[in-house]
């Protein structure tokens, strides 16, 4: 069985290529050295404490959660009050509306940046939480528009109708049947839309100002300029929150897939 | 029908929030960028009363008086040097020449003690048409310079288009450099996503499921952090240079990092789960008898390969091969932070041009090239994966 070696050796190949750098640069977060290679001298917690106590590191880590659940809560707001009003067909420009809620996803962002950073200058937005929220949530709300409108697709709409029927309010169907039935939806929207903020870099780059540093700008910066166990340590918390993230998204998916 | 115009009302309701945000905050900020590229007032501001009076004129006749008056007003109240610099520089090379009627005419206009009457008592160039042409052009706050200028073409002294100096053209190995490292990266992905998801496909359970989430685990995790890993293990002392060695596979280390070995490797790791997946969705829709059949009608299994399942495939392929390309021109952290600088890409040129030197018409000219080839390739993607014949 030469062709089943072949393939087993092929497909075993992709997933370490796939997987071992991720995993290659977990024990580093741990070293005592202050160089980022291999072998690892002895283990220490000090990068991890250089995250929590260094200047930069610490206002990094603040900012992100600031900009993130900025931005969670705004693009959750706007994207999912907007896949709402997509279950309309009667508009004739749905399909229009919808691409154009998706595209930032499509373009290039320093391109975005670019504009994005003139028109704030405009405003007075640059250097500012409010700007860089904004960015953020532009790239942020298609996650959010995707992921409702998946989970609006799988309600039936009898039900809302039977509510109806029994005498409920417009509001009363929406809050006790619809938004429920959606909320999986909703939830794995936020969490996409925290994750996108936690990962911009470029748009960070183009508005945020030194006081509004995330840290993926920082680990960008710290990349390029002094490269230090700090980024293991940092890329470390990273994957942890993936998982966590991943996690969250696969229950709040079979919450979803239970309620069909 | 109240009803329905009553429902109709509340989605537009709901819709009007991100429809405003994102024409506000997504939408404008792309015009802004695209009139930075075609804007170019500075001239304008420089020399606001002759352009008031160059509207009358006829573009052949001699100048008149007003005209001459005008512009030695403005020229007299310029104060600044370097925006005044930057308007000889263009009306020379529109026509040449005018450097040294410019610094001969300020001079001129600076002698208080005996003032000049006008231009053409100046310097007798002032009485050709064509200067004040030069001038009545830069003068329109529209220019198509920067565009042209991001693909290397320029207009010369008669208005023509032509290609700029060798010295000049900077922009088209840009251009080529970035779309031969993104057809690079979109081969390399399909090269090793096309097996990988056939293999995926034509298996089950535990199996399938494992290389499933080999693929979407790096999907998941932070771009920066898949970056700083490809950094790690590239570097000189990394561990595939160390691996090499103790294996005594090489005997120096191999150059891998800030070169385009690496800027390949790292961005075909962050892209191919965009290759894999669209090709996988399809892969799996294809009913498994087909290829028994095949093979029962006497066709070998590279025959059946050929003719039934690489045919029937071909639309993930060319998905997900348009997916991983248009994300590829667009690169900006991987080459930033892998590459050297012969391995920068279009994104980090307008970066340069918008943060290093403030250039915003250059950077608006190739953010517009950037923007267009994306959406030309993206209306490809979304009618492929639209038009599902027999689906849908």
């Amino acid at each position: 069985m030469p062709m089943k070696l072949a393939k087993f050796a092929f497909a075993s190949l992709t997933i370490l290529f796939l997987v071992a750098p991720l995993i290659a640069i977990l024990p580093l977060a741990f070293t005592s050295s202050v160089i980022l290679t291999y072998p690892i001298p002895s283990w220490s917690l000090r990068w991890f404490e250089e995250l929590f106590t260094a200047d930069a590191w610490r206002r990094a880590i603040f900012n992100s959660l600031i900009i993130g659940t900025g931005t969670t809560l705004l693009a959750t707001v706007l994207g999912t009050a907007a896949s709402l009003g997509l279950r309309n067909r009667l508009l004739f420009f749905c399909g229009s509306i919808r691409t154009l809620f998706l595209l930032p996803m499509v373009v290039p962002a320093v391109v975005l940046g670019v504009g994005m950073q003139v028109l704030l200058a405009g405003f007075g937005l640059t250097n500012s939480y409010a700007g860089v929220i904004i960015a953020h949530t532009v790239v942020a709300v298609p996650f959010v528009v995707v992921s409702v409108i998946g989970a609006l697709a799988g309600i039936d709409e009898r039900v809302e109708l039977a509510a109806q029927s029994l005498g409920a309010s417009p509001a009363t169907v929406f809050r006790r049947v619809t938004l429920p039935l959606a909320m999986p939806g909703v939830l794995s929207g936020a969490v996409l839309a925290f994750a996108t903020s936690l990962d911009e870099v470029v748009l960070t780059l183009f508005v945020a100002g030194p006081n509004q540093r995330t840290l993926a700008r920082q680990m960008f910066s710290s990349i390029r300029e002094n490269i230090s166990p700090a980024i293991a340590a940092a890329a470390f918390l990273f994957i942890v929150a993936t998982i966590l993230i991943g996690l969250a998204v696969v229950l709040f998916r079979s919450m979803l897939a239970k309620r069909r | 029908m109240s009803a329905v115009s009553s429902r109709t009302g509340r989605s537009l309701v709901l819709l009007a929030p991100l429809l405003l945000f994102l024409i506000g905050f997504f939408v404008w900020p792309l015009f802004s960028m695209m009139s930075q590229a075609v804007s170019d007032p500075a001239v304008l501001r420089l020399l606001p009363r002759s352009a008031e009076v160059l509207t009358d004129w006829d573009r052949k006749s001699p100048p008149t008086m007003p005209m001459q008056t005008a512009l030695m007003e403005d020229l007299k109240a310029v104060d600044d040097d370097q925006a005044l610099g930057d308007m000889v520089r263009r009306l020379n090379s529109a026509r040449s020449g005018f450097r040294t009627l410019m610094s001969k005419t300020m001079s001129a206009l600076e002698d208080t003690a005996n003032p000049p009457a006008d231009l053409v008592s100046i310097d007798k160039r002032w009485e050709k048409p064509e200067f004040w042409l030069a001038i009545a052009d830069a003068l329109s706050p529209l220019t198509d310079r920067n565009l042209l200028a991001a693909v290397d073409l320029g207009r010369n002294a008669a208005g023509d288009i032509e290609h700029l100096p060798a010295d000049r053209s900077v922009n088209r190995v840009i251009l080529v450099r970035t779309f031969w490292i993104a057809a690079l990266v979109t081969f390399a992905c399909a090269a090793i996503g096309f097996p990988y998801a056939m293999i995926a496909a034509s298996l089950t359970g535990w199996k399938r499921d494992l290389m499933l989430a080999a693929v979407l685990l790096p999907l998941w995790t932070s771009l920066l952090v898949r970056t700083a890993a490809w950094f790690i293990l590239l570097q000189e002392k990394g561990l595939i240079n160390d691996l090499l060695q103790t294996l005594a596979l090489i005997d120096a280390p191999l150059p891998l990092i800030f070169n385009r070995t690496g800027v390949i490797i790292a961005m075909t790791h962050v892209l191919l789960p965009f290759m894999v997946l669209p090709i996988y969705s399809v892969l799996i829709t294809i009913p498994k008898n087909l290829m028994p059949a095949a093979a029962s009608l006497g066709a070998p299994p590279w025959r059946a390969f050929l003719r039934v399942l690489l045919p029937l495939s071909l639309r993930g392929v060319a998905s997900g091969s348009l997916l991983v390309f248009i994300s590829a021109i667009g690169y900006y952290i991987t080459p930033a932070l892998i590459g050297g600088p012969g391995d920068q890409m279009i994104s980090s040129i307008i970066a340069f041009y918008a943060t290093g030197s403030a250039n915003w018409g250059m950077a608006g000219a190739l953010g517009v090239v950037l923007l267009i080839a994306t959406l030309l390739l993206y209306s490809v993607y979304a009618r492929l994966s639209t038009d599902e014949p027999g689906r849908r």
